[in-house]
């Protein structure tokens, strides 16, 4: 009987009902935290199928990389191993450097080193499938140490902040998001800037920086930029790129540009947290 | 009970699909909207409410996992199930048209809401780039995946209403 009643009930007055169903929802969420019962649902059904899709599909691709050809292969080899030379090079002089440094810090008792922040590997297991925001899913969570606003690199560069956790994954915004903001520093300067990302750049995976005091300290392309001291959620010194284009702004006392990230944001496979937030940091002190 | 489920499994199906592999199979980092497909197409074979329960759970799906906000998806998806059912009389089997007509037009206005409530209200009014870069794309492979997404929709539509037709003789 009932179900006869139900299926009586024309379109409209059903198209009503779910819209006023889902502003309610929107109404909810103004007040509460995001998700709720249906979050810890989901991390228990489909976050382990999308793990699963995503390793066959590393399977695949690690096969699809097999059959790259010799000559290929040769060529690559030889550019890596001028490479190789190269870095050897470089290694020994910052070796040098380094013990300088130690030296320098031990006399300064800074004790407190910045590039050894401790980290946790994860793997990216699926992406944002809409195209207006550029997020992912990585196949770790609270229950391995991260939490809300943890930064995540991979390789050497900076990649994004955690925005979501889960018992056993957690979301990621990238830098390259429309939503995303991070204070900067050009390195050689220590002048700070503002990196934000931007939906039209995001599919050549570029930033553009803004708010860069236009002062005497020259600024070229191709210097680094790092995360600033003054950044409330970024820890300071994450590699984010390289300047790429520069100019003064119009009103004479700014400058903006691009940056080219260090990371190839629509290759990320592995990424490593940094279990330690800023908040963290600042408050231990 | 059979086609309720076999439903679900096909959103589940295209949203993994949506967020990973078609992620790696990207055209200029876009990719197709499969749940927008799915929906639209249960829409105009099934009429208006099997599209708005359709839309609602992708919709859903979509909040969960790739939104923001728990609801605002929802609400696009269940209109755009309504205004796809409401075709249901005009379609035929046979004629590809009509669908790709209408998922180009859900596409298209899906884009421009999510472009005026998720970007013009913040203050971002650079239409053109936001149309260029993401709507138009989006649009373009959208209908592209449709031709073969759609044939698999419909063949496994019909089974299930020729299975359902002679159940129901069956108990006549």
């Amino acid at each position: 009987m009932k179900i006869k009643n139900q299926s009586r009930l024309p379109g409209r007055y059903v198209l009503i009902l779910l819209t006023l169903l889902c502003l309610l929802l929107l109404g909810i969420e103004r007040f509460t935290d995001t998700g709720g019962p249906f979050r810890i649902i989901a991390n228990y059904t489909v976050v382990p199928m999308q793990k699963g899709i995503s390793y066959v599909g590393m399977w695949i691709s690690d096969m699809s990389d097999n059959f790259e050809t010799m000559k290929e292969m040769r060529k690559k080899n030889a550019k890596l191993q001028s490479k190789v030379d190269a870095l050897t090079i470089d290694n020994t002089r910052l070796r040098q450097e380094q013990y300088e440094l130690e030296r320098l810090r031990e006399l300064y008792k800074l004790d407190e080193n910045y590039s050894d922040y401790e980290k946790v590997g994860a793997h990216v297991i699926a992406n944002n499938g809409s195209n207006w925001f550029s997020d992912f899913t990585i196949d770790k969570g609270t229950s391995d140490g991260i939490k809300v606003n943890c930064n995540v690199m991979a390789g050497s560069g900076l990649v994004g902040i955690v925005t979501e956790t889960g018992p056993n994954y957690a979301r990621v915004r990238s830098i390259i998001d429309d939503a995303s903001n991070v204070s900067g520093m050009i390195l050689s300067t220590s002048d700070t800037c503002m990196v934000r990302g931007d939906l039209s750049l995001m599919s050549d995976g570029r930033l553009r920086f803004e708010k860069l005091a236009n002062n005497d300290n020259k600024v070229e392309v191709g210097e680094q930029v790092v995360t600033s001291h003054v950044s409330s959620r970024f820890v300071q010194g994450l590699f984010i790129g390289y300047v790429s284009e520069i100019e003064v702004d119009s009103n004479n006392l700014t400058r903006s540009g691009y940056i080219t990230p260090a990371v190839d944001f629509s290759k990320l496979q592995e990424v490593l947290v940094i279990t330690k937030t800023k908040d963290d940091m600042v408050g231990g002190k | 009970m059979k086609r309720k489920l076999i439903t679900v499994l096909i959103i589940t199906v295209c949203f993994l699909l949506q967020s990973t592999i078609m992620r790696k199979v990207a055209i200029g980092n876009i990719t197709p909207n499969l749940l927008l497909i799915v929906t639209a197409s249960f829409g105009f074979m099934r009429g208006t409410k099997s599209g708005m329960y359709i839309g609602l759970i992708c919709g859903l799906f979509i909040d969960l996992f790739w939104g923001s906000l728990l609801g605002f998806h929802m609400l696009l998806f269940v209109i755009i199930g309504y205004f796809n059912g409401s075709f249901q009389r005009l379609f035929f089997d046979e004629d590809i048209k009509l669908p790709i007509g209408l998922i180009a037009v859900s596409e298209l206005s899906y884009g421009i809401a999510v472009y005026f409530f998720g970007y013009m209200l913040q203050g971002d009014f650079s239409f053109g780039t936001h149309l260029f870069q993401v709507i138009i794309p989006e649009l373009v492979y959208t209908i592209l995946v449709t031709l073969v997404l759609y044939q698999i929709i419909l063949h496994i539509n019909k089974k299930l209403e020729t299975e359902e037709q002679r159940s129901a003789s069956k108990f006549v």
